[in-house]
């Protein structure tokens, strides 16, 4: 099978069980006796109408390929990148470094996945944006508050897009036997990734009775986190043939994303709890900001493009 | 007029777009009636956002307060402020001496029957937090007890474009309008200002 009827075939699938997800939505909804209605319900077919479109415009960059795929990914990051910085404290003495953040650094770091130069890639932010960003402050010659202002740039950055950067990057990966069928790992990680995160929400709705940490996300729960872990640890193992590992490998290499993404949901919530809001943004109908649905995908992606690199890439 | 409409739906486009804005209304709905919506400044953008943020209606009767100097420097930001935006011009510069009282001005405004969006700090404010309130919004009360005085909070304008900057941070900015603070007859002037103060200060988030 070609690269582009594999992911037909793929999207067609989740295309499928959004059906059956909507269509339970519908029956849980109709069921409710006319008049009541749940909170639970109006927000679970809300969830699912968003995911119609997100996996529309992922399954239409992936279509396209590289190009659409860097610049929807430039586009997530710099909507994260917003909703991050908008929530956090800065002062007049951090606008050059934010334009600089914005407008130089997050443009380069896709220009660089664009022309394939790995070497500047993978430390134009932790090097370069780590030491000019500060330098900029400091010549503000504004002292308060210093240290954590200029550590919540860089934050900044790593997370939204230093970090996510890396699923685009999994496109200039060159595995022997494989060829253009990396676009299939993208697939893979955010299949992995955000079924993770469905499966945890299901499992936890349906089980969860133990909170993981109250003071961090009232919805995590110890029966949600191995649930949705194993179930799509699982689903990993089903989807090796769409790449290049073997069964085993698959599902280590899924557990292992799942966990990462599992503590980037969490890492996340603990910024928001901090500073006393639920979402980071109200962008995406039901699931709050962007940051909030990229949150696990952030965590895992740098983990899966070395991994992959490290062990498949000559 | 067409063609100036057409140039402040362009101009509350690209803010929108530029701050993502998202108005909050707590207290307060947005309603067809005289109001003088009040709030802190911190950029010459928070203007155009309480005015993008209201539906057009409202929009056409709500006219900004804002300084002359600034507004009438040359002929691009004269045409915006006085005709697009058909700002009430305030010359802080010669008050009192000359024959024009910003108050007249202000309380002419209102008996037309237009609404306004004033900022009582006076000035834009560099730092965390509101200046103490001007005592022009006590006069507007006092003069003007029938009009709905609407506390506006801007969070985050001045973070996206402060005060001598010349590339905006595009940054996503929440406004919340709260409900209306009324003049209490024999209310004197420094009890109403902190009233009114505290009153915005209030539908600010919680700072660390």
């Amino acid at each position: 099978m070609s690269v582009k009827e594999t992911l037909l075939l793929t999207l067609g699938a989740v295309f499928a069980v959004l059906v059956v997800a909507s269509s339970i939505g519908l029956y849980l909804r109709l069921r409710l006796s006319a008049g009541s209605s749940s909170a639970t319900i109006d927000n679970l077919n809300i969830r699912i109408k968003a995911w119609w479109w997100m996996i529309g415009l992922l399954g239409g960059a992936l279509w396209l390929g590289k190009w659409a795929m860097i610049l929807l990914f430039a586009f997530i990051s710099f909507q994260c990148l917003r909703e991050f910085v908008s929530l956090t404290y800065t002062r007049r003495g951090d606008h050059q470094a934010l334009v600089w953040s914005f407008f130089i650094f997050l443009p380069l770091q896709y220009v660089l996945i664009a022309i394939d130069w790995y070497g500047l890639f993978s430390i134009l932010i932790p090097v370069y944006a780590f030491l000019l960003l500060p330098i900029w402050e400091a010549l503000s010659s504004d002292t308060t508050r210093f240290l954590e202002r200029a550590a919540k740039v860089q934050w900044g950055l790593m997370v939204c897009v230093y970090c996510l950067s890396h699923v685009p990057a999994l496109l200039t990966l060159d595995i022997p036997g494989y060829g253009d069928r990396v676009l299939l790992l993208v697939v893979f990680l955010v299949l992995i990734v955000q079924s993770s995160d469905v499966f945890q929400y299901v499992w936890g709705k349906l089980f969860g009775k133990h909170k993981i940490s109250v003071t961090i996300s009232p919805s995590k729960t110890v029966e949600g986190l191995i649930g949705g872990v194993v179930t799509s640890t699982v689903a990993g193992a089903a989807l090796w043939q769409l790449t290049p590992f073997a069964p085993w490998q698959a599902a280590l290499i899924a557990l292992c994303i799942n966990m990462f993404g599992f503590f980037g949901g969490f890492v996340l919530s603990a910024i928001k709890r901090d500073r006393g809001v639920k979402d980071w943004g109200t962008m995406i109908e039901g699931h709050g900001g962007m940051l909030d649905r990229v949150d696990s995908i952030s965590f895992s992606a740098p983990i899966f493009f070395h991994i992959v690199r490290y062990w498949w890439v000559p | 007029m067409a063609f100036e409409n057409l140039v402040a739906g362009a101009i509350c486009g690209f803010a929108k777009l530029l701050t993502g804005v998202r108005a909050v209304w707590r207290g307060s709905k947005p309603e067809e009636r005289q109001r003088v919506y009040f709030a802190n400044h911190r950029s010459h953008g928070d203007f155009v956002l309480i005015w993008a943020s209201l539906p057009p209606p409202l929009r056409r009767i709500t006219r900004p307060v804002a300084g002359a100097d600034y507004w009438l420097a040359t002929p691009l930001q004269r045409y915006i402020g006085a005709n697009v935006f058909r700002g009430v011009l305030i010359d802080r510069a010669t008050k009192a001496s000359k024959g024009t009282n910003p108050l007249a001005q202000m309380c002419g405004a209102l008996a037309q029957g237009d609404s306004l969006i004033i900022f009582p700090e006076g000035t834009r404010n560099l730092e965390d937090g509101l200046l103490p309130f001007k005592s022009g919004i006590y006069h507007l009360a006092h003069a003007h007890p029938e009009v709905e005085y609407i506390p506006v909070w801007i969070e985050n304008v001045g973070r996206v474009m402060p005060k001598g900057a010349i590339v905006p941070v595009p940054l996503l900015c929440t406004l919340t309008f709260g409900a209306p603070v009324q003049i209490v007859s024999g209310e004197d002037k420094q009890a109403f200002l902190n009233r009114a103060r505290e009153a915005l200060s209030a539908l600010a988030p919680a700072e660390e």
